[in-house]
């Protein structure tokens, strides 16, 4: 018999009935939520279902929070209201929720991680596309719907259909400059944004290997952009030295009985995928997207891609499309494209070593004239140690704003915006459509290339700064 | 939740990849409104003009498609958030069905949820429905029968599609999934039970 991957092992724990057709019911063993929850509780509240296990769910308010800086419960007050019904929602049910202010409130896929509560081997889900992000910790962590947080509100369990497995192994030394950023982004390059779709997608390798937790964070983070609603990465030392000690973890004992289990989590050596992607970390430059969609990336070096060049006509179109609303020109360089907003934050990279690394390179430096430059700690947390570091003031002497934790100009919910027709660098995930506000044109890179590009005033490689 | 037995209806091609949850409900709509409010802001952005009139030259917008049942779709219909919100609008709007090559894979979670059918074809056969349809001007109607799992083009052409028989049969009758999963109670709480000897430190300062 072959090996097992760590997909199946974490899977099948967690099975409580087999279904047929490839469908269980699974058990959830963390339930996060954010300040997008309160329909569901209250639908179930008015239906009678109480929460089942309050012990295993853990909110939080990012999406509708104003970041200003020093806000208050009254700030932006069209979404006083919809905090507030959160707050109500959570303390009917006994849903324990960080609030703002409070260590604990932030982007529920930093904090989650943060906490401690995301533990290796568990099966975690959040109403929330972005959920793969916790598989940095070497969980199952996937996205659902309204109705399936209702469903597992009411019954700590969720119906699923087992996904195919797929592998990309990452072999190589990181290039100076490269990021875990850059590395998804080239695999999106390079398998499209449905090239992971029906998969559960484990990520190895050397390189993988040698990235810090937040860097891991930040590479399963996009998983979802490659289709794969699920992404992990085997736990190990890593991981663990990462987890010890954060106010959820496992404690005395039950750390090292807990420990234990987790190493025998990873990959048998035998274990065979569905699909297996291989990428020669070496080749990889600083990525930065040109279009609409995450597989519209190219190498900072790189020339604006030609609609042309390639044979589908539904691509050529939807390339062509990009380009117009991006207001950019095919076989133009990339580097050299002026920037008017800079945007460091988000699920994707706003936890600490991403801020020190902006701040490394503002250091002495100036954001360009005309440039909107915002950093967005991921946490209250992050950003109490941002500050205790003087991040914060090496930022704002820069020109930076540093602002409060929330998701903020990620999606643009709460109304922080890039104004229509802008050009903006960001840190984050999606550079959809309108995605930063309508009309806004979005190019997704690095913590590091965002802080390049706020320096300089145009789309620049970091290497040469 | 509405049952889905059969369907024969006008089709709107809509013959783009990579149609995200975004352009189907701007996020603005997710603040302030019901679900079955949403439909005259399925895909907002696209069928109105900056002004608020109506782009005449967008699909839904033309005669016979307001009316359309169906959906024709390109790959990857459906991805990005997971907003359920894109469901809901789509369903409000009149959408009954969405034929795609490929599906974001919480979208098409999210359909079941709603009593909308997300039916995965070959593109090819995607594209001759759509050349059928263009042909007979829109009012060329497609049909799908949910119960013999087959999609018949205005000409009578018919195709078959796969679909998992869980998610099929929780269509055909319209059931609550909560209360169904409620049913299970013994086996939840025997796996609970388990669970908790098995790994107790995800019990323990939880
Ligand atoms: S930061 Fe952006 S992608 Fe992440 S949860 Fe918030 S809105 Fe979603």
């Amino acid at each position: 018999m072959a090996g097992r991957t760590l997909f199946d092992k974490i899977w099948d724990r967690h099975v409580i009935q087999e279904l047929g057709g490839g469908y269980a019911l699974m058990h959830v063993s963390r339930h996060l939520m954010h300040d997008g929850g309160a329909a569901a509780l209250e639908r179930n509240r008015k239906k009678g279902y109480k929460v089942r296990d309050t012990a295993l769910t853990f909110a939080t308010m990012d999406h509708a929070v104003s970041t200003e800086p020093g806000r208050t419960a009254a700030t932006r007050s069209q979404f006083v209201a919809r905090l507030d019904s959160m707050r109500e929602e959570c303390k009917l049910a006994g849903v324990r929720l960080f609030d703002i202010g409070e260590p604990g409130q932030g982007i529920i896929h930093v904090i989650g991680p943060e906490l401690g509560a995301t533990l290796p081997g568990t099966f975690l889900v959040c109403g929330d596309s972005h959920t793969c992000t916790h598989g940095g910790m070497g969980c199952i962590a996937f996205g659902i719907g309204s109705s399936e947080v209702s469903h597992v509100l009411a019954t700590q369990s969720l119906v699923q259909r087992r996904p195919q497995t797929m592998r990309a192994t990452f072999d190589g030394t990181l290039a100076p400059g490269v990021r875990a950023k850059d590395l998804i982004l080239y695999l999106i390059g390079q398998i499209g944004t449905a090239g992971g779709t029906g998969y559960a997608l484990e990520y190895a390798g050397s390189a993988i290997r040698s990235l810090p937790v937040e860097g891991r964070l930040t590479l399963c983070n996009l998983s979802i952009e490659a289709g794969a609603k699920i992404g992990f990465v085997a736990p190990d030392e890593t991981t663990y030295a990462f987890l010890k000690g954060r106010p959820f973890a496992p404690k005395g004992e039950m750390w090292d009985k807990a420990v234990a289990d987790w190493r025998t989590l990873p990959s048998d050596p035998d274990a065979v995928f569905d699909r297996e992607v291989k990428i020669d970390v070496a080749r990889i430059a600083p990525q930065i997207t040109w279009g609409t969609s995450p597989e519209h990336v190219v190498a900072v070096t790189e020339r604006i891609p030609d609609p042309k060049s390639v044979a589908d006509p539904d691509k050529q179109r939807a390339m062509q499309a990009a380009l117009d609303y991006m207001g950019l020109k095919a076989g133009a360089p990339i580097a050299g494209t002026p920037v008017d907003w800079v945007f460091i934050g988000s699920c994707t990279n706003s936890r600490l070593s991403d801020i020190q690394e902006a701040a490394a390179l503002a250091k002495g430096r100036k954001v360009a004239a005309g440039v909107t430059a915002w950093v967005v700690p991921g946490s209250e947390t992050i950003k109490r140690q941002a500050e205790a570091e003087g991040l914060d003031r090496v930022l704002t002497e820069a020109g930076f704003q540093w602002r409060e934790p929330g998701c903020s100009m990620c999606l643009a919910f709460n109304g922080d915006r890039v104004p229509p027709g802008k050009r903006s660098v960001s840190t984050s995930n999606r550079n959809f459509v309108g995605r930063q506000g309508p009309g806004a044109r979005t190019h997704l890179a690095s913590p590091a290339m965002a802080a390049a590009a706020a320096l300089t005033g145009t789309i620049s490689d970091v290497r040469s700064l | 939740m509405e049952k889905f037995t059969k369907l024969a209806a006008i089709a709107a091609p809509i013959m783009r990849q990579n149609i995200d949850t975004d352009m189907v409900i701007r996020v603005e709509r997710l603040r302030d409104l019901p679900p079955e409010k949403l439909g005259p802001y399925a895909f907002e952005s696209w069928r109105y003009k900056p002004d608020g009139s109506e782009a005449p030259e967008f699909v839904l917008n033309r005669p016979p498609y307001r009316d359309a049942k169906v959906i024709l779709a390109a790959d990857n219909f459906g991805c990005g958030s997971s907003r359920e919100a894109a469901v809901w609008s789509l369903f409000a709007f009149g959408i009954r069905c969405v034929i795609a090559p490929s599906f974001g894979p919480i979208f098409y979670n999210n359909c079941f949820q709603n009593g909308l059918l997300p039916v995965a074809l070959p593109l090819e056969v995607i594209e001759e429905l759509v050349a059928e349809v263009e042909a007979s001007q829109g009012t060329g109607k497609v049909s799908i029968d949910l119960e013999a799992c087959t999609v018949t083009s205005p000409s009578g052409k018919v195709t078959s599609f796969k679909i998992d028989p869980l998610r099929r049969e929780a269509l055909l009758s319209g059931q609550d999934q909560i209360e169904q999963t409620r049913g299970r109670e013994k086996e939840i709480a025997a796996f609970e039970q388990g669970d908790r000897q098995r790994f107790p430190w995800l019990y323990q300062s939880a």
